[in-house]
């Protein structure tokens, strides 16, 4: 790569670069600055889409209700919920499939809706952190063990570690901690309350499990 | 009684906060229901009618000037409303302090836009159109050529004979003097630093060779006692280097930002620190007066120092609402985030420690550099020797220090400035001390560790400085008695087949409290208290935990209790910011004197309607009551001849001494009831500090390098305790941000580009629920600070040092001294160094 020059080397007043330029260079030794990063994976999609068209009238079925809106091919799950539907309690910590606050339940199981496309979810059944509270604003279990335990500090990654657990405890009701811990390793809290999160969580097993006695 | 399947720790439920009914014990924070069912609102929640979204051009270069910019293409896109360039930015303002003094704006500070970027990843221009779409569309479309300058991502780098420059006008911040003071004038403010270069010889460099720090000469320094003296009569000297890592705060909610105009107010709802603090920081960055501002932030996604007045970023949504006459609502990616989301400063250091035979240190010569990023300096470099003259009390000491500008993003205060680094660098030679001196490691510790009204730093005025107190060496005993120490060092044997088990202890400490802040309730008529709160709601919950101490005082059930905060229309006291561990102490002690205000009203009250003395009037259980029983009032009936009374009683006069925000908002609450608001005047001899004792345990594959955290405790001295389950978590929480520092966070830089290639997550990982023992400890020595009313101290930073320190200590114990001298320390680190017999990385180059 003969043509990169080492910016170290180069005098003032020395050649410009444009940006394109520049990223282009840059890309080839594996870094790029991009402004789209939390919208696309690639900038081929970006050029498809013509700002403010292709959007389409989609039905999705979330907490139990039918829900409509306008969606875009390339739009998220996590986008359509806190952004069409209202539902802000998903959070978005990465947008990348990194950090797990965007845990939904598509049919009971768990997903990164940051890396969901709605149109992919029309007959499946969406449940979020909103709709897991009965209708006469009972607490779910695990919800219940949270305040039980003050679980979390600043709780932007408990919606996701609470739906990541209320799908995990369906499968394995009785979990010891390490257990319950591998089910919620695909949950990052930057917090780090771990000790205290894992506390709150038996708690909601152990509540989940006495709900389901009665 | 052991919580978990795997744990080998026992423990027995501490109670805390005996004699107490609220001090000390759990209880629901009032956020909690709204956190948990998903209605808590966080920035990027908000949503405004019309409202437009922001996208950011950032710099791919490190350090570079802007030739040309063309944004006709962009303008013209349908759906782009405006954008907003540096020169539209307000001149940065002048600070007038709440003492009156000023504090000159520097020009040379970081802006939220700029033209000459300082560093790959900073915000040269934003976009705000219909959607992010189109935003991001628009920047694509903008033509911008830039000049390359040279730059400087190593602090050794720059600091190299003929080296870069990562400012055109050099590498470090100079402060030139204040100029004298003219009889009947005010005191004239000191000028703003400016930038001038540093440069050491070939021959200051020679160390570098044999990969010792070089250390050549430095803008600061300061000593105590005789060094040379001291590694005279030493039994053993040990001289090392170390690098701790640069590494970012990772929120988990990014700096996320909305703001709209309406009746020439700005509102902005962000994520910060300090609901109370950030109102005056938005004013001066947008040059307006502080009335103008509205500041909404009921809930923040993680700080850990990183969203202290919330920064200077937030101003990009509201100058551009401004310029497009809609709301604009900025939203942060992670890799935005890493490059303008602050980071802790490496710090790399050099120590020459002498020990006597029983590991008394008797002499200490600390060296430290660090790489602070282009803007202005932070703290750690002289916090770092402060903090490690406190915890390990040396006979004689001298530091020196320098902070190095470089070309990389801007750092912050992050939990435990300064404090991690310095106790990073000096705990791995502690250990290392204890083997070669045969000491065990806790007793080397014992004898370092200070008590009571500990010294500190250089003298000022004749004097050391001293702490208000310091229960360590209890915390060490009852740790290590915890913790099982003396059984798990003589566990034999250490190695099974491939795995080889290590124990670590460290120690910890941080400042623990500031003073002089003010509080604010309200008793209703309806016999409610409600206590107003402008402490930044970032998870500690001290938001709400600090109430609880005047909930006492006035002998009040919690359940009658309401606390106001997150909003800065809603009336809010002078608070302090929460980081640097202040807030438990600071607002406790603004809390009990509040409270101690309004008993005082209280009797006055009854003494004025039931006749007799404010004196003979007693406060509890809800009411107002002569002393040895016979007439009282309850405390809603107290509320509403106050309001009769008005004066003092109701808030439409208040104590001179409170600051002018508090007696604006004590002015719009007046009325309402019977109205208390305090400045905190407590007297406190020494320096607030609180200190941690940390034990690990780690099992290390030899084959492959991995290593497990099997264990960890965590024994606080931290005064009183306030709320246990927040503390636990605060001591885990913050001993885990630590470990992050043990066992991988870093940053890794491509030196050619100066283009960072750690700007997410999963390139510089913090520690998942997998990485740290299932079943950690905590647990609170609960002493009471002598110095403030309520004895407690702060808690956030102190774990974290100890949190990391602990880890590195059990690995050279599993592995030897000659594994690692830098953190972190991965797999490849102990597999190369093992087959070597000598730490293999680089010991000195930054971002490895
Ligand atoms: S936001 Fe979806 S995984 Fe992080
Ligand atoms: S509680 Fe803050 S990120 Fe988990």
């Amino acid at each position: 790569m003969s043509d990169i020059e080492d910016p170290k080397t180069i005098e003032c007043p020395p050649n410009t670069l444009t940006r394109r330029d520049l990223i282009k260079r840059v890309i080839v030794g594996g870094v790029a600055v991009s402004s789209a990063s939390y919208l696309f994976r690639a900038s081929t999609l970006l050029r498809q889409s013509a700002p403010g068209t292709g959007e389409r009238l989609l039905t999705i079925n979330v907490n139990g209700q039918q829900r409509r809106a306008d969606v875009m091919k390339q739009e998220t799950l996590a986008w359509t919920l806190r952004h069409k539907l209202g539902l802000t309690g998903t959070k978005l910590g990465c947008d990348r499939a990194e950090c797990g606050s965007c845990t939904v339940l598509i049919d009971g199981v768990p997903h990164y809706s940051c890396s969901v496309l709605t149109h992919t979810v029309r007959d499946r059944k969406v449940l979020t952190i909103e709709g897991l509270a009965s209708s006469d604003g009972t607490l779910h279990p695990v919800q219940q063990g949270v305040i039980d335990e003050q679980g979390f500090q600043c709780a932007f990654c408990m919606p996701g570690f609470i739906m990541a657990a209320v799908a995990f405890l369906k499968t394995n009701p009785n979990p010891t901690r390490s257990e319950l811990a591998q089910g919620l390793s695909g949950n990052l809290c930057r917090c780090q309350d771990y000790d205290k999160i894992l506390t709150a969580m038996m708690r909601g097993a152990e509540n989940m499990r006495g709900a389901s006695r009665v | 009684m052991s919580k978990g399947d795997t744990g080998s720790v026992e423990t027995t439920p501490r109670v805390y906060g005996a004699g107490h009914k609220l001090i000390g014990k759990n209880y629901v924070t009032a956020d909690l229901y709204a956190k948990v069912t998903g209605q808590a609102k966080y920035a990027e929640d908000f949503h405004a009618e019309g409202m437009l979204f922001c996208k950011l051009l950032l710099s791919p270069l490190p350090h570079a000037r802007v030739k040309h910019l063309d944004v006709r293409q962009a303008l013209a896109m349908p759906g782009v409303k405006a954008i907003l360039t540096a020169d539209e930015l307000p001149p940065p303002a002048d600070t007038l302090t709440d003492n009156g003094t000023v504090i000159r704006a520097n020009p040379k500070s970081e802006r939220a836009l700029t033209m000459e970027p300082l560093y790959q990843g900073e915000p040269i221009l934003a976009v705000a159109a219909v959607d992010e779409f189109t935003a991001a569309e628009a920047i694509e479309k903008i033509r911008i050529e830039f000049e390359p300058l040279p730059f400087a991502i190593d602090p050794l780098d720059t600091l190299r004979p003929g080296g870069p420059n990562p400012r055109t006008d050099g590498n470090i911040w100079v402060q030139s003097p204040t100029p004298p003071a003219v009889v009947g004038a005010p005191p004239p403010a000191p000028p703003p630093p400016t930038i001038g270069a540093l440069k050491w010889t070939e021959a200051e460099f020679a160390d570098a060779k044999y990969g010792r720090l070089p250390m050549g000469k430095t803008p600061d320094e300061w000593s105590f006692g005789d060094i040379e003296a001291g590694f005279k009569d030493a039994a053993l000297v040990l001289d090392e280097t170390f690098v701790t890592p640069d590494t970012s705060h990772q929120p988990l909610e990014t700096r996320s930002a909305l703001a709209y105009w309406q009746n020439g107010k700005v509102y902005v709802h962000t994520g910060t620190q300090s609901t109370a603090q950030t109102v005056p920081a938005i004013a001066r960055w947008l040059n307006i007066d502080v009335s103008k501002v509205v500041l909404v932030s009921e809930y923040t996604g993680g700080g850990f120092g990183s969203k202290v007045t919330a920064g200077v970023s937030l101003i990009i949504p509201a100058l551009l609402s401004k310029k497009a006459n809609a709301p604009v609502m900025m939203r942060i990616s992670r890799e935005e985030e890493t490059f303008i989301g602050r980071a802790r400063p490496s710090l790399l250091g050099r120590m020459k420690v002498g020990f006597s035979k029983d590991g008394r240190i008797i002499a200490l010569d600390m060296f430290v550099i660090s790489n602070n990023g282009p803007y202005d300096a932070n703290g750690d470099v002289p916090t770092s020797g402060r903090i490690v003259s406190l915890l390990y009390q040396p006979v004689a000491m001298r530091w020196r220090g320098v902070t190095m500008l470089t070309n990389t993003p801007p750092r912050s205060a992050q939990s435990a400035p300064g404090g991690l680094q310095g106790i990073v660098i000096m705990e791995p030679i502690i250990a290392k001390a204890a083997r070669k001196l045969g000491l065990d490691q806790v007793a080397i510790r014992r004898v370092n560790c200070p008590e009571g009204k500990a010294p500190f730093g250089p003298e000022v005025k004749g004097k050391r400085p001293y702490a208000t107190s310091a229960f360590l060496r209890e915390a060490l005993d009852r740790g290590a008695e915890q913790f099982k120490w003396s059984e798990r060092v003589a566990r034999t044997p250490k190695r099974i087949g491939t795995k080889v088990r290590g124990v670590g202890v460290s120690l910890s400490c941080y400042v623990g409290g500031t003073v002089g802040f003010d509080g604010l309730l309200v008793i209703k008529p309806d016999g409610r208290v409600n206590f107003q709160s402008g402490i930044g709601n970032l998870g500690t919950e001290s938001v709400i935990d600090v109430h609880r101490a005047g909930a006492e005082v006035l002998g009040v059930p919690w359940e009658k209790c309401d606390v106001t905060w997150g909003d800065s229309s809603k009336n809010l006291p002078f608070t302090c910011v929460s980081g640097g561990s202040q807030t438990t102490h600071a607002m406790t002690r603004a809390a009990y004197a509040t409270a101690m205000d309004a008993r005082q009203k209280l009797k006055e009250i009854a003494a004025k309607k039931l006749g007799g003395k404010p004196e003979n009037y007693d406060v509890a259980n809800e009411r107002v009551f002569r002393k040895g029983g016979g007439a009282g009032m309850t405390l809603a009936q107290a509320a509403k001849y106050a309001i009769q009374l008005g004066g003092i009683y109701d808030g439409h006069e208040v104590s001179a001494d409170l600051n002018r925000r508090t007696k604006a908002s004590a002015v719009a609450l007046a009325g309402q009831g019977l109205l208390a608001a305090a400045k905190d005047n407590y007297p406190r001899d020494g320096v607030t500090f609180s200190y941690i004792a940390s034990f690990s345990e780690v099992e290390v594959d030899v084959e492959t390098g991995k290593y497990n955290i099997v264990d960890f405790l965590a024994y606080a001295d931290v005064g009183s305790v306030i709320h246990p389950r927040s503390l636990g978590g605060q001591v885990l929480g913050r001993s885990i941000l630590g470990i992050g520092h043990a066992i991988g966070q870093k940053w890794v830089y491509d030196p050619h580009y100066g283009a960072m290639l750690s700007t997410r997550f999963y390139q510089s990982k913090p520690p998942t629920i997998l990485d740290v023992p299932v079943d950690m400890q905590w647990a609170a020595l609960d002493i009471p600070d002598p110095e403030t009313p309520v004895g407690a101290r702060g808690v956030g930073e102190p774990p974290v040092g100890g949190g990391c320190a602990s880890i590195l200590n059990a690995l050279s114990d599993a592995l030897g001294d000659e594994i690692f001298q830098r953190a972190p320390v991965n797999a490849d680190t102990i597999l190369t160094s093992l087959e070597a017999g000598r730490p293999m990385q680089h010991p000195l180059m930054a971002h490895i």
